[in-house]
């Protein structure tokens, strides 16, 4: 893999982004403000404070995770197994110098940028609403990239081995659904039972958000071991994307 | 000096084999054709010489480079015209050929330059700005053609360059075709039509069950076998005219 040739295709998504952000734009931030005035103050009403924050400002860093988290997976499941099967640009970049190993290093690097934009576009967000208190919610950004890899990794792996787009589903139902759910975002998860905690644990949008609301309520040294986590899965699961398109890809 | 050359080239599909141990030798500025009917194996044959796939046995060298060893190297200095529209469809005309020009590591302004001049070249400077969706099947086909120019190509790759098309853009194909033969860029092209093959081709290879059964010009072909291309290529591939 060569990165030059990688940031070629990562110049070509950002080339189709820039065109298409102005309609595509409203629609990043319109749901996760649905979820924060829904759950923040709808069932914050009821709820009040949890940590000893309001209920709002407690799952607003946590949205900023899940909003870069879905952006990466989209991207990176139904985004790439469009290119590679009903667009057909895959075939088209790898009819150049461009081998495999740069398209998919290029549509990683693009899928974590993307994450990265839309997570910081929810930090304004809230930042406007007055939800954050600390300037270190800057902080976030970059490790919105790593997770953001990691995400377009997982997401990638999957669109490497899907028989057809509808399968997706599963994906979505099965996966992203429940870490949207039970990592911490609307409740603190060590109040459910030990096996689920521990399962949160082994998840990575778990991390994504304990770093998110630490940076946001400007505290570092707690989430220490929740980086070295996102590190090290990102780190180890890099080679398989790459194992697993050359595999459907070279026939 | 050769640009391919192919010795015993197998490729297998799992347990299928599409193309069953091929030599042939393309020269510098030739036209080659590969004929046959569907799943006679030119694809195939074609995708192997553009490094899409590696072969199964057997060794194909472009440019005197092994498709196995660097196919980068020969990827860039050659360029593909596909079968299939595989057009960028969220990009326009023009960004098309732009984009297509930086994974050649073409400089932005030479890119920009280049795209014009091409689409000069396809007759598609009035839909420069235009989406791809707009596009009628004729102007697909050029800009494919015009794509895979944009690397300036010793070798050009054409997998049924005219097909679907009414006569009057086949017509405008097979120009740039002769206008780039005159040029000495060598040309390897798979068709259908046998009046294109006999227009523009040098050498024709007639396939059939993924073997090569003759390899000649189209005229030597017709002398021999007493008759037309199509007579020729019906002969060969066992389909009588009477069927």
């Amino acid at each position: 893999m060569r990165i030059k040739r990688a940031l070629r295709v990562w110049q070509r998504h950002l080339k189709v982004y820039t065109k298409l952000y102005k309609s595509s734009i409203a629609l990043n931030f319109v749901e996760p403000v649905l979820y924060l005035a829904a759950m923040g103050l709808g069932l914050g009403a009821f709820v009040k404070e949890i940590d000893g924050v309001p209920y709002i400002n407690y799952i607003a860093p946590g949205i900023i995770a899940s909003s870069a988290m879905f952006a990466a997976a989209y991207e990176c499941s139904y985004g790439t197994f469009v290119r590679m099967t009903f667009q057909k640009t895959f075939d088209a970049i790898l009819a150049t110098p461009v081998n495999i190993d740069d398209l998919v290093a290029g549509e990683l690097l693009w899928g974590a940028t993307k994450s990265m934009i839309y997570g910081t576009i929810i930090i304004i967000v809230i930042a406007l609403f007055g939800l954050v208190k600390s300037p270190l919610v800057v902080l976030i950004i970059p490790v919105l990239f790593v997770s953001g890899l990691l995400f377009s990794e997982i997401s990638m792996m999957f669109a490497s081995i899907v028989p057809g787009i509808e399968s997706f589903n599963y994906f979505f139902t099965l996966f992203m659904s429940p870490l949207f759910l039970f990592s911490g975002i609307f409740f603190p998860v060590n109040t459910l039972p030990v096996v689920v905690v521990k399962i949160a644990w082994m998840t990575p949008l778990y991390h994504v958000v304990n770093i998110c609301r630490s940076f946001a309520y400007g505290k570092i040294t707690p989430v220490l071991g929740d980086l070295a986590w996102l590190l090290v899965v990102t780190a180890v699961l890099a080679p398989y994307p790459f194992r697993l398109m050359r595999k459907r890809l070279i026939k | 000096m050769q640009a391919v050359t192919a010795k015993n080239l197998t490729k297998c599909y799992g347990t299928f084999t599409a193309v069953d141990g091929v030599s042939f030798d393309i020269s510098r500025g030739e036209c080659f054709g590969f004929l046959g009917p569907n799943g006679a194996g030119k694809t195939t044959v074609m995708s192997v010489i553009y490094c899409f796939m590696p072969p199964t046995s057997g060794e194909v060298r472009v440019f005197d480079i092994d498709v196995c060893t660097d196919p980068g190297t020969i990827k860039s200095r050659l360029g593909v015209m596909p079968q299939d529209d595989n057009l960028d469809p969220d990009l326009s005309v023009i960004e098309n050929l732009v984009v297509y020009s930086r994974y050649f590591d073409i400089p932005k302004k030479n890119g920009a330059l280049l795209a014009s001049e091409l689409l000069a070249f396809v007759e598609l400077t009035d839909k420069a700005g235009v989406n791809i969706r707009d596009l009628s099947g004729g102007m697909k086909r050029r800009l494919l053609l015009a794509r895979a120019l944009i690397n300036t190509p010793e070798l050009l790759i054409l997998d049924e360059p005219t097909v679907g098309l009414d006569p009057h853009s086949r017509h405008a194909v097979w120009e740039k075709l002769q206008h780039l033969k005159e040029n000495k860029t060598t040309l390897i092209l798979t068709t259908h039509y046998m009046e294109e093959a006999e227009k523009i081709c040098d050498r024709v290879a007639i396939m059939d069950s993924g073997k090569i059964i003759t390899i000649d010009s189209p005229l030597r072909l017709m002398e021999a076998h007493g008759g037309s291309l199509e007579y020729v290529y019906l002969k060969l591939t066992g389909r009588s005219l009477a069927d």
